[in-house]
């Protein structure tokens, strides 16, 4: 019998639909997978009697002719959503013991299409940090190594969990979510497709909060169409998230194979920095000119305030993580370290509770929003934040979306100590102003390094235009033909 | 009269503003559908975003915003058509989120005008500062257990206004009169029950003091959280003499937040400005703007009730009323209503503002009741009058009525029948009084004779005294005369 792990969703959906396989048969390969790989340290908590539940279900379903879009599908749900009866810990161990007795709106989404969750994936703490190795539950392994080479890679962050499991078809979809380029680098990183939609399309209902004005969810596949059904899925009005958008998702499985002739690609010179990894620099001329050869018209573009972007999304999001992450405090749920005061009693459970980087960014938080500073940190950075959109505004009043690198590198060595923080921030530098601006983003994964090592391709549109973001991005799949990762069946 | 503390330097007069917080009306809370009923079971009103479970998230109570708009309104104050949530940050056992959600540069409400209904008849005219939306915090309570403090959440999210008022009022005296319009206009409007016990609204004072002349504001203390209107009072005084007597003995009076402990009867720091909170204030991501339009203010606009000002000068001038008495009545909208509804049904607005404000509310607040409690309705209190007016009882008897009326709560005309009460203005029957009085009285008769007039009320009160009060006076009077003269 095949192995059912190299199936996409798509043809999963199919078969199923056929009765080639059961559901339950799907799920078994992927848990079956799931224990094998164990060393990648993808998952925190692994639901596998859960999902044998879920996927008996599933196929009584298909049996009753009542198979929902996602029906059998097993996905991974990174461990920042809320998940009913299931312990949900942000990858922090202040949430030490916390289940919720709530779903999140998208997993609730997800599980009510069909789809059978095999367990939570790790995450970098709070979803804070681009290598997956602040979790206290340990760093993920990247499934790639370097060719010749058995050192580890970090597989990006902070969805590096779930990037991991979908690229090592551990889970044949995965949620992520993305704050400042969450989704879309671990995506590049494992070469697999991650997309965050506009702000404001998935509900933030039951997903832990980082920095509620960026936080978005968004689905990791290894097919653009596989993203496409997981977001038309996870999308969606919800009254229980104020910022959530009252506005019809449009069909984004319908509109792939359009193509992009016609279409205007905008390349934004300040993406391409002196020193820019050559590697980098070629693949993304690479894929202007798939672009170019698919009938699109490519242009040369300005995003003027580019350079402020990465030093204002560090003082916007810490500065609501400060606040978000008060509410572990050791009162009502989690870690709690007993003091003689209620300050000691708050003071050793944070200490204990929060790792480095978590407070490192609930310092900076802190500070900037301090009487005194608030003028010239978060005010200001809030007016940079809206030029920044404003640049993508002008932008896209000449082109339909812009094309970009994923992240400035291929992944890194789990080894290679990155001692200084803001060297692992710039891994951001290239996602972080869609973030800023609202609008959505993908990684494609576009080619091999010299080192055989993924590299992904950023394609941007403007706000509510997931339509267009889609026809680039199955182009440049098309286009690329990335053998995915080649693993052992 | 102005209020001015005589101090050895000279003569000082106080500056006072306050901040109320006013629990809104609503079912639910600010941002979550838990219940508000007081008295629950603890942490029985709690949904997950008032205990801050992870990932939950507020949504405005639409209610809340039109009870916020509805108190803008009445306060004719300035209605700010786009409002902004910000985040309170401070870490606190009972405050689960960790912050207050409160609106901070941008309140739903700006400038408006308070008038005070002084007790000598006068008014005068407090300025609102702003109204602004925010969520209650729960209550930790210290004395169940030696080492540990229990929580409870119900109160938790739970609509507050703060209503801040301009620094213009000038007396302890204008001061409590401000936290009693305050709570009728918001109780006209339905928007705050505006109990003070059980804290749904609640005072911190600014006080500050300054020489009579002087147009300066000098350093101001706030006392926190002062739990009933005499104790506002009673906290003002205090602590305006507090700053006189540091100010003439050289010192002086730092910024700082006090609290009023009612059993001394004296204001103590709670918390001096180098400990003052940094509250870092930015807007809740979580929140968009609140944004509503003219057409919204003009639907409200259109259901608000005549407010205790406008019934005010409507009673002064529809009811010959003085602004005292007509500001007597209008404090509660029920007692207004039940005024007016004797008034009507007598047939005489003079009689009824005498038995409703002098004799009925008299007895109702000695008794501590509320007119809804009283054991003496509208409708027969009205009729009683009626009685009156007909002549059916004399005012002495209705007295004794009225007495019966509040024990046994039966119709006036129902006791007179029972008890006979009745009034005789039948001649026949007081001319055979009359003659036996003045047959057992000739010495009397024979000075009245001789010119003694006066006596004849004398044989008035007799003739009262035999028929158990029950004469009427004026035709016993007229009867006496006549037979007198013969």
């Amino acid at each position: 019998m095949t192995d059912l792990t190299r199936f996409t969703i798509a043809q999963a959906r199919d078969h199923l639909r056929k009765k080639d396989f059961t559901a339950l048969e799907l799920t078994d390969a992927h848990i079956t997978a799931m224990e094998k790989y164990r060393h990648l340290n993808a998952f925190i908590t692994e639901t596998a009697d859960l999902a044998r539940e879920r996927a008996k279900a599933s196929d009584f379903r298909i049996k009753n002719s009542d198979a929902k879009p996602l029906e059998g599908i097993p996905l991974g749900i990174k461990d920042l959503f809320c998940t009913q009866g299931v312990q949900t810990t942000a990858g922090s161990h202040i949430l030490k013991g916390f289940t919720p007795n709530y779903e999140s709106t998208v997993s609730q989404k997800l599980r009510d299409a069909g789809s059978v969750m095999l367990g939570k994936l790790n995450l970098d703490e709070f979803a804070m940090g681009s290598s997956n190795m602040t979790s206290h539950f340990g760093n993920v392994v990247n499934p790639w190594k370097a060719r010749g080479h058995s050192d580890d890679l970090a597989p990006g962050g902070s969805s590096g969990g779930s990037a991991a499991a979908v690229s090592a078809h551990l889970a044949m979809g995965a949620t992520g979510t993305d704050t400042g380029g969450s989704i879309r680098q671990p995506a590049a990183f494992c070469g697999i497709v991650g997309v965050k939609p506009t702000y404001g399309r998935c509900s933030r209902w039951g997903v832990v909060a980082f920095a509620s004005s960026l936080d978005q969810a968004g689905p990791m596949t290894r097919t653009v169409r596989d993203a496409a059904i997981m977001l038309n899925v996870m999308t969606g009005y919800d009254p229980k998230d104020s910022t959530s958008a009252a506005m019809a998702m449009p069909d984004v499985e319908a509109v792939l194979g359009k193509g992009v002739k016609g279409m205007k690609i905008g390349l934004p010179k300040q993406y391409r920095p002196d020193g820019l990894d050559a590697e980098v620099g070629t693949l993304w001329d690479k894929g202007a000119q798939w672009l170019k050869e698919a009938g699109a018209e490519v242009i040369e573009i300005d995003l003027p305030h580019t350079k402020y972007a990465l030093p204002t999304y560090y003082i916007v999001a810490p500065a609501e993580a400060s606040s978000n992450l008060a509410r572990y405090d050791g009162v009502r749920y989690g870690l709690r370290v007993a003091g003689n005061s209620l300050d000691e009693m708050y003071a050793k459970t944070r200490a204990a509770g929060f790792g480095p980087e978590v407070k490192r960014r609930i310092l900076i938080g802190t500070y900037v929003l301090s009487a005194g500073y608030y003028d010239a940190y978060y005010l200001k950075a809030q007016k940079v934040r809206a030029l920044i959109a404003q640049d993508f505004v002008q932008a896209f009043a000449k082109v339909d979306a812009i094309l970009t690198p994923t992240a400035p590198t291929a992944a890194f060595g789990l080894n290679d100590k990155v001692v200084d923080p803001v060297a692992m921030y710039l891994n951001d530098v290239f996602t972080v102003p869609a973030s800023l601006a609202g609008i959505p983003g993908s990684s494609i994964p576009a080619g091999l390094t010299a080192h055989g090592l993924p590299l992904g391709l950023q394609v941007l549109t403007k706000r509510w235009d997931e339509e267009t973001l889609f026809r680039v991005c199955q182009v440049l799949e098309d286009s690329a033909k990335f053998p995915g990762l080649i693993g052992e069946s | 009269m102005a209020y001015i503390i005589k101090g050895e330097t000279g003569d000082w007069e106080v500056v006072i503003g306050l901040e109320v917080h006013a629990q809104v009306i609503s079912a639910s809370k600010l941002f979550s559908g838990a219940s508000t009923t007081f008295g629950s079971d603890p942490n029985s009103n709690v949904a997950f975003v008032d205990a801050a479970m992870p990932g939950m998230l507020p949504v405005i109570n639409a209610v809340a915003v039109e009870q916020a708009v509805r108190t803008g309104l009445g306060l004719k104050a300035k209605i700010n058509h786009r409002s902004v949530f910000a985040r309170k940050n401070y870490f606190y056992a009972d405050l689960p989120q960790g912050y207050q959600i409160s609106q901070f540069d941008q309140p739903i409400v700006g400038e408006g005008i308070l008038v005070l209904d002084m007790p000598d008849g006068s008014s005068r005219a407090v300025g609102i500062e702003r109204l602004h939306l925010e969520q209650d915090a729960g209550k930790s309570i210290h004395d169940i257990h030696p080492t540990k403090s229990f929580i409870d959440l119900n109160r938790a999210g739970v609509t507050l206004m703060e209503i801040v008022s301009k620094p213009d009022m000038r007396s302890p005296d204008e001061a409590g009169a401000y936290l009693k319009k305050l709570r009728s206009i918001m109780r006209y409007l339905g928007t705050c029950d505006g109990n003070m016990e059980e804290g749904s609204m609640r005072c911190d004072a600014n006080v500050s003091v300054r020489p009579v002349g002087s147009t300066e504001l000098r350093t101001r203390c706030e006392i926190k959280n002062v739990n009933s209107m005499r104790f506002v009072m009673q906290a003002i005084e205090f602590e305006a003499k507090r700053h006189v007597d540091v100010y003439e003995n050289g010192g002086k009076i730092d910024q700082e937040t006090r609290q009023y402990d009612s059993a001394k009867g004296e204001t103590r720091t709670m918390r001096s400005k180098e400990f003052a909170h940094d509250y870092r204030y930015f807007p809740d991501p979580d929140l968009l703007p609140l944004v509503f339009d003219d057409a919204y203010v003009a639907s409200i606009k259109a259901t608000l009730p005549e407010l205790p000002d406008d019934k005010k000068e409507r009673f002064i001038s529809q009811y010959c009323l003085t602004p005292y008495d007509a500001g007597v009545l209008v404090g509660e909208k029920e007692n207004a209503d039940f005024y007016e509804k004797v008034a009507a049904q007598s047939g005489d607005w003079k009689l009824a503002n005498s038995w409703v404000s002098n004799n009925l509310f008299a007895v109702l607040n000695a008794r501590n009741l509320s007119i809804a409690e009283s054991p003496i309705s509208a409708d027969n209190l009205s009729k009683l009058i009626t009685l009156i007016k007909n002549d059916t009882i004399s005012n002495r008897l209705a007295k004794d009525v009225f007495e019966i009326m509040l024990e046994t709560g039966k119709a006036p005309d129902v006791i007179v029948e029972e008890r006979g009460m009745k009034q005789i203005t039948d001649t026949g029957a007081l001319d055979k009084a009359i003659d036996d009085i003045l047959a057992a009285n000739a010495d009397k008769v024979a000075q009245v004779s001789a010119g003694k007039e006066a006596l004849i009320g004398w044989f008035v009160g007799q003739v009262m005294k035999a028929t158990q009060g029950k004469a009427n006076p004026a035709l016993c009077q007229e009867l006496l005369k006549k037979k007198l003269a013969q």
